[in-house]
């Protein structure tokens, strides 16, 4: 067999490591105005920019922790003690040449450079708050295709940013879209016109490098009337001993017909706190489709979302969460309906290994004035030992008549007995409960892009092989 | 050498003494089988065989071409060319047939060498005709939602595609009906030759009408209590379990 090509090298044994690097800018541990002004200075926000930031904060310092319902290990979080910005200042750069060598060589030992030059139409690497490398392939940036940098992108096309930035999250969504807001750095800006179908993903890649660092990128992709286009990121950090927190906000924007596909293949060490909110708007006939892989990370929470606003609008979230010791997967999905004839799918599978937990999490709403909606829900969950756990809240209100929701869940074990046959034909321990894993999640994976699913499937043989023994 | 030993073995599951005392050899080449009635241990003589975890092996040995079984763990028992053909073979839900025989076979190879696709294709084709499959059923879960039959096919196929120097099939006959059955012998009978030890264990003497065996085994209470040749099938086919039992309280008082 010919070795595949990989979407997104985001092992974590080969994403453990770290460089010493020089960070001319640098806004200290803790959050306060000073820390905001000291952002937006380096960043020389607009005024309008710098508003939002300070809205941020103080809605941030205002809102409780959700742990009425979520878990308490966020209070462990200890938000004096962070960096919310590192960088070292250079800017983007448009070839990798130009890119610092102290920070090229973290990309280039990740593959990034490598899977660019292979399949992908724009490339876009993030290194701790900023992205150090943004480019677009010629043929599609000559299409009116922009993708730059969030800082770029408010600032060169703010005619278009501002029109929908903070539109589909606003800032009060939560505590952690609140931080997001007031600290905001780095993350993409896509614009793509009406009727461009971006043949092949653009790709972005983040990647912590500082201990002790708070990444809070900010993306917003808006795809134009009748327009398509496939957006993956794929994230790694080193394994430190502190925290570190990763809290982006992403919105997404489909027009009238338009489609979006975004795919995370998130690989986080086991220190980091990984508290995300996402969400998209689609406009009549639009199409979302979230495709969200968890595994790894300490805690995760983050339940993709789309608000279906035209009529005929369809919202998809496909998820696999992969809780393996110590950790807590706490996903899911949420669709909000408010236009008659739309549907949405969700689907999501947990896996939990030793003491790991998985949550599902899932919001549907239709209102009662709305007619023609469908809904339908699947969660299963795989339990590997005893000791893993798993959780499932469903929260689906339907009002009204005429509209069709449908929710399965199960939850399944692999037996000793299956192990024991699958041994028996030759597979180790480790091996046939890797295979078992893969065929609990196949028939949504061979719903990913090829690259995707190969690369799926190998961090899953990854994560089990400590699991059994 | 080239046998499959089986001497003195005692198994236990908990407190209950299941096998106790069993001695039994298998060349290559030759087609044994085992009879008994229901829970004279037959199915846990052929899991201990093969390595479950939850037997307990408190006296005697196993060895393959003289060398140690007991001390192997299932799937190393598995690549050394110990094959079982279960009585009730598990599900393995989302794993289809075609990647489940590919992973076994590519567990046999050296580290860093990779199973040739269209060879392994071509003889999974090859073996699937002998038993009479449909190619379809590569791209099914492995026997997610099979008929008794089809499972007992999907055994035998595994048989064939991975090809031990013993193989131990466990009432492979149960719930078969006789079209299946011919098929299922016209598998083994196929494999039968001077590479392959067979041990077949069975309620009934039914199956040795078209798998016929080399040797007859009969076991009551834990313990081989006659053997001759195939003729001993239909003695015992004939006079029935109470005659071997007989048998083996004469042996317990002789003993």
């Amino acid at each position: 067999m010919k070795p595949e090509v990989k979407a997104v090298d985001i092992d974590r044994n080969k994403g453990d490591f770290h460089y010493k690097v020089d960070y001319a800018k640098d806004a200290g541990r803790g959050l306060s105005e000073k820390t905001i002004h000291f952002i937006s200075d380096v960043k020389e926000d607009p005024d309008w920019v710098r508003e939002f930031r300070l809205r941020g904060l103080k809605t941030f310092l205002e809102k409780p922790l959700p742990t009425h319902w979520a878990s308490k290990d966020l209070e462990t979080i200890d938000f004096d003690k962070i960096r919310y910005y590192l960088a070292q200042g250079a800017g983007a750069k448009r070839s990798w040449e130009e890119v610092p060598e102290d920070i090229k060589r973290t990309f280039e030992r990740l593959g990034i450079p490598e899977q660019e030059r292979k399949f992908l139409a724009g490339v876009e690497a993030q290194f701790d708050s900023e992205a150090v490398y943004s480019n677009i392939k010629k043929a599609v940036g000559e299409q009116g295709v922009i993708f730059v940098g969030s800082t770029e992108g408010l600032k060169n096309h703010p005619e278009i940013f501002r029109k929908w930035f903070g539109k589909v999250i606003p800032i009060g969504d939560n505590k952690f879209s609140a931080l997001n807001a007031a600290v905001f750095s780095g993350g993409s800006f896509i614009y793509v016109p009406p009727g461009v179908k971006v043949k092949h993903p653009l790709q972005a890649y983040f990647r912590i490098n500082a201990e002790s660092f708070g990444q809070f990128e900010r993306t917003l992709i808006i795809a134009d009337e009748g327009s398509e286009v496939t957006y993956m990121e794929g994230c790694t950090a080193p394994k430190f001993e502190t925290a570190t927190l990763h809290s982006a906000v992403v919105e997404l924007v489909a027009l009238k017909g338009a489609k979006i596909q975004y795919i995370t293949v998130q690989n986080w060490s086991s220190n980091v706190f990984n508290l995300v909110t996402k969400r998209g708007l689609a406009h009549e006939e639009a199409e979302i489709k979230w495709i969200d892989c968890n595994i790894g990370s300490r805690l995760t929470m983050k339940y993709p979302g789309v608000v279906l606003k035209g009529r005929k609008a369809r919202g998809e979230v496909l998820s696999i969460a992969l809780a393996n010791n110590g950790q807590h997967q706490d996903t899911g999905a949420k669709m909000i309906h408010a236009a008659d004839e739309t549907t949405s799918n969700i689907i999501s599978k947990s896996i939990s290994v030793g003491t790991g937990r998985a949550t599902y999490r899932g919001l549907v709403h239709v209102p009662k004035h709305l007619k023609n909606c469908k809904n339908n829900t699947e969660c299963d969950a795989l339990l590997i030992n005893a000791t893993s756990r798993t959780d499932t809240y469903p929260a689906i209100t339907v009002r009204g008549t005429g509209n069709a929701v449908q929710h399965e869940a199960s939850v399944s074990q692999v037996s000793s007995e299956q192990i024991f046959y699958m041994q028996q034909r030759g597979l180790t321990e480790a091996q046939a409960m890797s295979l078992s894993v893969n065929g609990f999640v196949n028939d949504l994976v061979r719903q990913f892009p090829m690259e995707y699913s190969v690369e799926l499937k190998r961090l899953i043989e990854l994560e089990m092989e400590g699991s059994v023994g | 050498m080239n046998e499959l030993q089986v001497d003195n073995l005692h198994v236990a599951i908990g407190d209950q003494q299941i096998v106790r005392g069993l001695g039994l050899t298998v060349p290559r080449g030759e087609v044994h089988a085992i009879m008994g009635p229901n829970g004279s241990g037959k199915s846990t003589l052929a899991k201990v065989m093969a390595g479950h975890p939850d037997y307990q092996v408190t006296k005697g040995k196993i060895t393959m071409d003289g060398e140690d079984v007991l001390g192997m763990e299932a799937d190393q028992r598995a690549r050394k060319g110990l094959f079982l053909a279960f009585q009730y073979p598990s599900e393995i839900p989302g794993v289809t047939i075609a990647n489940f025989l590919r992973a076994a076979l590519q567990a046999r190879l050296p580290e860093g060498e990779e199973l040739e696709a269209t060879e392994y294709y071509a003889k999974l084709y090859e073996k699937m005709e002998l038993l009479g499959m449909d190619r379809s059923f590569t791209s099914r879960a492995v026997n997610e939602g099979f008929s008794g039959g089809e499972k007992k096919r999907t055994e035998i196929l595994q048989l064939a595609m991975l090809e031990p120097k013993y193989a131990v099939l466990d009432e492979t006959d149960s719930g078969l009906d006789i079209d299946a059955l011919k098929v299922v012998a016209r598998g083994v009978n196929t494999m039968r030759g001077p590479g392959l030890g067979v041990l077949l264990i069975t309620h009934y003497q039914r199956l040795l009408n078209y798998i016929v065996p080399d040797h007859v085994h009969v076991m009551v209470a834990g313990r081989i209590v006659r053997s001759g040749g195939k003729e001993l099938a239909l003695e015992l086919e004939e006079r029935g379990y109470d005659w071997a039992r007989e048998s083996a309280g004469e042996m317990a008082v002789t003993r």
